[in-house]
């Protein structure tokens, strides 16, 4: 039987998935979330789910309290700010009330919201590795497996039903019957066979604000992909006039400053490919960040090549988003879009602010691929 | 829950031995032992195994059994004001544990049966509030859960606005005695005070007098028309009487009414009730029950309830001390005038006249007070000054909260403005025909403190939908007397010429 708190606990989680999916475009573009992420879970605050009453307090903070000091001295010693509303009597303080999401939970939320349809992998069979785990017994095989324990107790238990066992010389002599042998079961083991490949433009044009909207971005398109793919790879390509391959951290943190040559990444992207993620096998994602200021049109034209012969052909699905900053042309998705006028596996997007980051999303993922 | 296993019920012999050896009275004690998940659940559901559907409650559990998880908060005990008087201890306590819980539930038991403002409650909650559940059960089943639990949401934001006095007063509220004296009476008060009878006709001219006259007799009549005829502090029941609910929404209204009244005097009496059953488990256990091996873990664990955590009051605390103190005072008679008007240090130092009325005072005390009267009796600066006790209040420029002063009159002020009215506004019903429009006119006696805002504007969100008629409340936001008003799709914020006052 389902207990009662049980059902009245999915009805508050209920409404606080109600209440996301409410307030998803400012969470989205608030960005704070990440910053409270746990292993699997976000912590979001959330306020307005409390039941409103006549209250009195105003904004004061103050009460009664006991121990030593003079006037003047902080009570419990540290600062803390927001702390404390100790009201006399009321023992309660503010609850600043947080719920716990999990990624699972978030994901489908987004996808509901947005109305993601869900992706059809390929080569999800031929990826599955095959693990043995021993875990039975059996009566026959080689003698390398055989079980020490499990013979000794066979022998054992049928000497003592047998009143062959002498208690004053334990003494047991395992026959044929009593061998045991450690016998394995094989596991089928899905691998992960799908990757993200993050590319961003960190030339001089790109300031903070343009990061923190990469950044956003790209922690939803993670937060989707990963509920639709286990154990989803992601590899992090910073570019100026030249690109390498970097961690998660310095992909966010990093600032250089420089021309832009966008075709440097896209060249590494398409050697990442080539190496370590053969496309008959892997389910490919490539999002390149921008602010759309290339360096020459000669560049641009070597990078509308490898996209045409190499990554196209490679990806799922290739993104483009360009983020508006105040020193970019913007003109490189204006060639993409020339180029590949009706190429389904390339998404352009544009992000002029923070608020569009949700309709950029929408934008990459609506696709399903 | 099954029954307790053998060794407490042992337990409970003893320690229910000790209690009748102290005299306590108490309801019948069943005790029931609970896992922790149990226990959360039934805490969450204020202590009630039954409780309407509500999604609060699995809020409430949420919170609970992650900060229990967590290891940041543990439920030692709960127990219900009902007869017989039902507590649950936790599986997996020590056996020191239990013997402290027991002791303090017998503490709680006794003050529910013998506090008087606990004597207006049902003892038989636990059916009323199965029933209540099952009846909400059907309207939900007829009307929709999302209807119907959010019409709860809805009581529920205005389920603090109750009348305390409700269960002792016996008449419905009714006009006041004067309107019905006869006119004569009043001719006095018309007049403006005079005591130099030669200036009377200056200061009060027949013209003023007839003027005045017409204005009372004017506000007498509309007075007759005005519903309520003096401001009425059970907001929940005036709404349930006249408030154009369909008949389900009427009975839910009631039924979260009803429990509301019923938690109240729990309310009231925080720190009594907490501090009652704090002295007693101090006593069964320090004098009667406690081993020699068990005196650390007792020690451990009292020292964490007795705790003073910063900018919080410990209604424990206080309490015990409170009770204390008392004792010690009517034992050396330390009370009356006598004791008021010595002011030589020494002589009150060494005070002690033997009375031994303490134990008797002490069961007086838990019998007739409540939280206010109580601290408005008893906190005397010595024990003020004794338990160093002081006000705090954030710096603004710091941020941090600091200590702001120790001055006796001004601690006893605050802390008798927390407890006031179970620390919640006092808001009356004025005028259910405002403007004579038919719109709901609310006041807040303001006793120095503003509302919130922001919650005060989507409470009165609330209480229009219930009135289904614009409704306003008259309270004051930074010494100005306001009206904020809903009036079904926005809020408004006008000045008042006057303050709302009873």
């Amino acid at each position: 039987m389902i207990s009662r708190i049980d059902k009245d606990h999915s009805r508050f989680r209920e409404i606080v998935r109600g209440k996301i999916r409410q307030n998803l475009r400012k969470y989205i573009s608030r960005g704070d979330m990440m910053s409270r992420k746990g292993q699997d879970t976000v912590t979001i605050p959330m306020p307005q789910i409390e039941i409103p009453r006549f209250t009195l307090g105003g904004n004061k903070k103050e009460g009664v309290g006991q121990g030593q000091g003079e006037p003047g001295d902080p009570v419990g010693g540290e600062p803390q700010p927001g702390q404390g509303a100790g009201q006399a009597g009321q023992g309660e303080g503010d609850k600043n009330l947080e719920v716990e999401v999990t990624l699972d939970e978030l994901a489908a939320i987004l996808g509901e919201e947005l109305g993601l349809p869900r992706i059809e992998p390929r080569g999800t069979q031929s990826l599955d590795t095959k693990k043995d785990r021993y875990v039975s017994m059996r009566r026959t095989g080689p003698e390398s497996l055989r079980s020490f324990k499990a013979t000794f107790k066979r022998a054992l238990r049928r000497q003592v039903a047998s009143g062959t066992f002498a208690k004053d010389a334990p003494i047991i002599v395992p026959i044929r019957d009593d061998r045991r042998y450690r016998s394995w079961r094989t596991d089928p083991r899905p691998q992960s066979n799908a990757v993200i490949i993050y590319m961003m433009d960190v030339s001089g044009s790109m300031g903070d604000e343009q990061k923190e909207i990469v950044r956003i971005e790209s922690f939803w398109i993670d937060t989707w992909l990963r509920s639709q793919y286990k154990g989803l790879e992601s590899r992090y390509i910073i570019h100026d006039a030249s690109a390498r391959v970097v961690e998660r951290d310095v992909f966010f943190r990093t600032r250089e400053s420089g021309g832009t040559m966008i075709s440097s990444a896209y060249r590494v992207c398409a050697d990442l490919i080539e190496k370590e993620f053969p496309s008959q096998n892997w389910n490919i994602y490539a999002f390149h960040f921008s602010d759309g200021d290339n360096w020459s049109v000669d560049d641009t034209a070597t990078c509308i090549n490898l996209l045409r012969d190499t990554l196209l052909p490679t990806c799922n699905q290739f993104g483009y988003g360009q983020v508006e900053s105040p020193y970019g042309s913007g003109q490189f998705i204006k060639d993409l879009r020339a180029a590949f006028p009706s190429q389904p596996k390339l998404v352009t997007s544009e992000v002029t602010g923070k608020d569009d980051i949700m309709d950029s999303i929408r934008e990459f993922l609506k696709g399903g691929r | 829950m099954a029954v307790i296993p053998q060794y407490l019920r042992e337990l409970q012999v003893e320690i229910q031995g000790y209690a009748d050896g102290y005299g306590l009275q108490y309801f019948p004690q069943i005790f029931e032992l609970i896992d922790y998940r149990q226990m959360c659940e039934i805490a969450s559901y204020g202590g009630f195994p039954v409780r309407y559907p509500h999604w609060r409650f699995g809020m409430e559990y949420d919170h609970m059994i992650k900060s229990h998880t967590y290891g940041l908060s543990k439920i030692y005990e709960l127990v219900i004001n009902t007869d017989p008087c039902y507590a649950y201890l936790l599986e997996g306590n020590s056996q020191v544990d239990q013997k402290l819980v027991m002791a303090h539930v017998y503490g709680h038991n006794d003050f529910f049966r013998n506090n008087q403002y606990f004597s207006r409650t049902d003892r038989r909650m636990i059916d009323l509030m199965a029933n209540n559940a099952a009846r909400v059960r059907r309207y939900m089943d007829r009307h929709g859960v999302n209807t119907v639990e959010s019409f709860i949401d809805t009581c529920l934001s205005l389920d603090n606005l109750i009348d305390p006095w409700l269960s002792f007063r016996d008449t419905p509220n009714q006009a006041p005695a004067s309107s019905n004296l006869p006119e004569a009476l009043d001719n006095d008060r018309v007049r403006l005070q005079n005591e130099r009878t030669y200036l009377e006709d200056y200061i009060n001219p027949p013209a003023f007098v007839e003027s005045q006259r017409q204005r009372q007799r004017d506000k007498r009549e509309s007075d007759k028309r005005k519903n309520p005829a003096q401001p009425e502090r059970d907001v929940l029941g005036f709404l349930m009487q006249h408030s154009p609910l369909e008949s389900w929404e009427a009975d839910v209204l009631g039924i979260l009414r009803e429990e509301a009244y019923y938690f109240l005097p729990q309310m009231q009496t925080k720190i009594m009730n907490e501090g009652w059953a704090s002295y007693w488990h101090s006593r069964i256990m320090t004098e009667k029950a406690l081993r020699d091996d068990e005196v650390i873990d007792y020690a451990d664990v009292v020292s964490g309830v007795f705790a003073a955590a910063p900018g919080q009051l410990n209604p424990y605390k206080l309490g015990v001390e409170l009770y204390r103190d008392i004792e010690r005072r009517w034992n050396e008679g330390k009370f009356g005038s006598e004791w008021d008007r010595c002011d030589n240090l020494a002589q009150r130092a060494g005070w002690d006249k033997k009375l031994g009325l303490g134990k008797a005072k002490i069961f007086e005390v838990r019998k007739l007070y409540n939280d206010v009267t109580f601290i408005d009796e008893f906190f005397t600066m010595d024990f003020c000054r004794e338990q160093k006790y002081f006000n705090f209040a954030e710096n603004r420029r710091s941020g941090r909260l600091e200590i702001e002063t120790r001055e006796f009159e001004q601690i006893k002020q605050r802390l008798l403005g927390s407890l006031t009215n179970f620390g919640q506004p006092f808001i009356y019903v004025v005028d259910s025909n405002y403007m004579n429009r038919g719109e709901l006119l609310l006041g807040h006696r303001h006793e120095g403190s503003d509302l919130k805002l922001d919650y005060a504007r989507d409470t009165l969100r609330h209480v229009e939908r219930v009135w289904r008629r614009p409704a306003s409340l008259l309270t004051q936001i930074d010494d100005k007397p306001k009206r904020i008003r809903f009036d079904g799709s926005e809020i408004g914020i006008s000045d008042e010429t006057e303050a709302f006052r009873v």
